[in-house]
């Protein structure tokens, strides 16, 4: 086995390891545990990025999800002060409905990738996704979506300082 | 066994469903809102994947946008999550059931 496909099997069980410790931790219930494990799958899913030649994504995901996104919930985590969830019971009914809910929804997934036939001598992937191409399309055949993207974070962030405000009426 | 197409789909829809997962069992807000981002950000891996074994860049720059809205998206969110905190004193789901008949 070549190294990118190693690497590819490491960061996969890597991401999918936090991503399960994220939503279902045994040891702890504590919101601050899972955040910590959410930044640890976001870092190793931005190795499965750079397997993927998305440098450039790969650099935006450390830095917006990891640094801010996450700063962002470890400062209201942090605000609320959550006391650990008092050890309340998770309800057998939704635990039972929820695992063959996914199960389902993974079943079909898992099927339909695998039942679509592979395209006969795929050509070697040549695209790569270094910060030039990637501005080049993103100014010009993109430059509408940007401008809208700009103005919903000015629009998000009037938002959020008027929620903020202490008189909410 | 070479690593393709088929290997990260099934990474990101297992991501997918955990995210799903988090949001049906959890009852805590703030980790519901994590398992969320879980989910954007599996939407997030098929994209780049699929950007990538088609030779085509445009999967890369949705993703950009994906991010973009997903910050606006948390912000909006969590100052949600504080007012409500604010005025009723808990992030549990489960004492937050004014609009149950």
């Amino acid at each position: 086995m070549a190294l990118p496909d190693i690497l590819f099997y490491v960061f996969a069980a890597l991401t999918l390891l936090c991503g399960v410790l994220v939503v279902a931790n045994p040891f702890s219930r504590n919101p601050v545990t899972s955040a910590m494990f959410l930044v640890l799958t976001i870092i190793s899913m931005a190795g499965l990025f750079v397997l993927l030649h998305a440098f450039f994504l790969a650099a935006v995901q450390v830095l917006v999800y990891a640094g801010a996104v996450m700063v962002l919930f470890l400062f209201v985590i942090m605000l609320l002060d959550l006391k650990e969830e008092e050890r309340r019971k998770i309800k057998k009914l939704g635990l039972i409905a929820g695992l063959v809910s996914i199960g389902a929804i993974f079943g079909i997934f898992a099927k339909s990738v695998l039942q679509t036939k592979p395209v006969a001598n795929v050509p070697v992937p040549t695209v790569e996704g270094a910060t030039i191409p990637l501005g080049k399309l993103l100014f010009a055949n993109y430059l509408l979506p940007f401008e809208i993207v700009s103005l919903l974070l000015l629009v998000a962030m009037v938002g959020v300082i008027l929620l903020s405000k202490k008189d909410l009426r | 066994m070479n690593v393709g197409l088929e290997h990260y789909l099934i990474v990101s829809a297992a991501l997918f469903a955990l995210g799903l997962l988090g949001v049906i069992v959890r009852r805590n807000l703030l980790v519901i809102y994590m398992s969320l981002e879980l989910m954007l950000n599996s939407a997030n891996l098929a994209l780049v994947s699929f950007s990538r074994f088609n030779d085509n860049l445009d999967g890369q720059v949705m993703v950009f946008f994906i991010i973009t809205v997903a910050a606006a998206e948390v912000a909006v969110g969590l100052a949600l999550i504080v007012a409500l905190y604010r005025k009723r004193q808990t992030a549990h789901v489960e004492d937050l059931t004014t609009m149950k008949l």
